[in-house]
């Protein structure tokens, strides 16, 4: 879809959440953000920069870490979803593919996508449907769909996780840190399916990451955070092309390399939302 | 191969195996609630007592906590001649769903994401709060469990081939048989059956496809709830219902490790493989060495098989990609 997202529907708005762990770890302070419908919203920055504890506050799987959003608001399709279940968030249509994958190691792979439709109510032929959907994405984990998922490599994990959640016939899908551990061509790989899946089946993305170049090439949003708070966020194709980011997140800048010493002031823009 | 021509022999084999059933139903109500929640659950012996206690209150009609009233100024013992065995296996049915809903409220619900050594003390500590509760409510005394069983020596075997077995241990390999059939086929083929397998496997993961931990955790203590009321009623038929029921949970200790924690049919082999080790070793090799073997065998044979193959002979293997 395209960088220019004016008329979009606006699906998910995030207004200034806090979110503390255990009570006294202060992890966001203040992260606002919106994902449009049929859009590709990336969130940036590096570790513990609070883009998983973002998405968990979306998701509410925050809570059996321990997590609360103590401040600041959660809403989708204009409707507040903080402390929901994270069963009930499912049958609402946000769904979490969670850093690492977490895939079941001892169920096979097709029985950990049934294990995505379990919220569905409309019918084994509509589950069915959809894991032919799934399969037609990812063939690999058709030719897989026997072997314990535990067995299989961590690209074939990734893309179950994710075809997993896709299972329970999502709207909006939660990536957290899809490229971990895997090699740039599978990140490759597993990037343009979720665009795919973007424009053909019109699911909307909002994935975290830390791998800033390839995020930007298939995004069409960002949001860059630090230490618990967005400091910049603007189209894709604005992000790639700004000197700060280009700096400090692709590693390149336009008087080719210097050493740290030269390195300029970084110019924060820090925004309050309220 | 001189013992194969002793008729002794498969007698003693026979009961062996036929104890170790009883062995196994204990280890399986075990295996379920470790397998779904990876808790090591102390109180299953209780949960048997309780549910074998409860039985036979319905039974007979016992009034629960007649003590505490008493203590109050009602002095009731019993309302009426009580239920029909079907109906009171029914309602003790009911009250074990029950406590499992309660169990995971009370106990489970606030100590989710914790340690699981935190979990193995929280159910020392169910135990014998359910252990005291059953005593209140029903009374210390030892009480005598019939539900119509067919008992004593079949008199069929004894004619046919002149060994001595006992009808309930049958009946108890013939409900083991059942109940273990129908486990096994419910986790494999159905979509509660699966969600309770990736329950097992990764919490964090069942909660994010939507899976509700509380749902699965009652139908999985509801479900070794029942299966600890088949043990609770078994040995109770046995040898009486008393308190000391509850020891049995360390008999099952050894018959898990054999079998591996995770494992349904790990829990029957391995309970077979207990009683059949134990009766054989105490009728050829216990003579030898003082007899009273059975009280330390099935932990000799745990032991070694920790050395060996600690997963369990039907345990998971540990998924490690290299």
């Amino acid at each position: 879809m395209l960088d220019s997202t004016d008329q979009k529907e606006n699906l998910l708005q995030v207004s200034n959440i806090e979110v503390v762990y255990n009570h006294v770890i202060l992890v966001l302070r203040g992260v606002s953000l919106n994902v449009l419908k049929g859009g590709i919203t990336a969130i940036l920055g590096g570790n513990g920069a609070g883009k998983s504890t973002t998405l968990k506050a979306i998701s509410n799987l925050l809570h059996s870490e321990r997590g609360q959003v103590t401040k600041g608001s959660i809403r989708y399709r204009d409707q507040s979803i903080l402390n929901q279940n994270p069963s009930e968030m499912v049958r609402r249509g946000v769904i979490q593919v969670m850093e690492g994958r977490h895939c079941f190691e001892h169920l096979t792979v097709e029985e950990n996508l049934m294990t995505g439709a379990y919220t569905r109510t409309d019918g084994k032929s509509e589950v069915a449907n959809d894991l032919e959907m799934v399969y037609s994405y990812f063939p690999r984990l058709k030719d897989r769909r026997k072997s314990q998922a535990g067995y299989t490599s961590g690209g074939e994990q990734q893309m179950c996780a994710i075809g997993r959640a896709l299972m329970s016939k999502p709207e909006t899908v939660l990536l957290d840190e899809p490229s971990m551990g895997l090699a740039p061509q599978l990140v490759e790989e597993i990037f343009e399916i979720v665009k795919d899946l973007n424009e053909k089946e019109g699911v909307s993305f909002l994935l975290a990451e830390q791998n800033t170049n390839v995020a930007l090439r298939f995004a069409h949003y960002g949001y860059i955070l630090e230490s618990g708070r967005v400091v910049m966020d603007g189209t894709a194709k604005d992000l790639r092309e700004n000197p700060d980011v280009k700096e400090f997140y692709l590693g390149v800048s336009d008087k080719g390399r210097k050493s740290f010493r030269d390195g300029r002031s970084y110019r924060r823009r820090k925004r309050w939302l309220s | 191969m001189f013992f194969l021509l002793d008729p002794f022999f498969y007698e003693i084999v026979i009961s062996g195996l036929l104890a170790g059933v009883m062995y196994a139903l204990v280890a399986l109500g075990f295996v379920l609630i470790f397998k779904a929640s990876g808790i090591f659950n102390f109180a299953q012996g209780v949960l048997a007592l309780f549910a074998a206690l409860t039985l036979v209150g319905f039974q007979t009609g016992q009034i629960p906590f007649a003590h505490l009233l008493s203590v109050f100024g009602f002095h009731v013992s019993h309302w009426g001649s009580g239920f029909p065995t079907i109906i009171a296996l029914l309602f003790s049915l009911l009250v074990m769903i029950g406590l499992a809903w309660l169990i995971v409220q009370i106990v489970l619900k606030p100590l989710v994401n914790q340690e699981g050594i935190i979990l193995f003390m929280a159910t020392i500590g169910l135990a014998y709060v359910l252990e005291g509760v059953g005593d209140l409510m029903w009374g210390a005394n030892v009480k005598e469990l019939n539900v119509g069983l067919p008992e004593g020596p079949s008199e069929f075997i004894l004619d046919t081939t002149d060994m001595f077995i006992d009808k309930l241990e049958i009946s108890a390999a013939v409900v083991a048989i059942i109940l273990v059939t129908v486990l096994t086929l419910f986790s494999a083929y159905t979509k509660m059956g699966r969600a309770l397998r990736a329950v097992a496997d990764d919490h964090q993961a069942a909660l994010s496809v939507g899976i509700s931990l509380e749902t699965i955790w009652w139908i999985v203590w509801s479900v070794s709830g029942i299966v600890a009321l088949v043990a609770g009623v078994m040995w109770g038929a046995k040898s009486g219902v008393q308190f000391s029921l509850s020891l049995i949970a360390l008999k099952a200790l050894p018959v898990l490790m054999l079998g591996g924690f995770t494992s349904i049919p790990g829990a029957i082999i391995g309970g077979l493989i207990i009683g059949l080790g134990e009766k054989l070793f105490e009728f050829y090799i216990g003579p030898m060495i003082g007899g009273a073997t059975e009280n330390w065998f099935a932990y000799m044979l745990a032991l070694i098989f920790l050395l060996f193959r600690p997963q369990g002979l039907f345990g998971e293997k540990i998924i490690e990609r290299v």
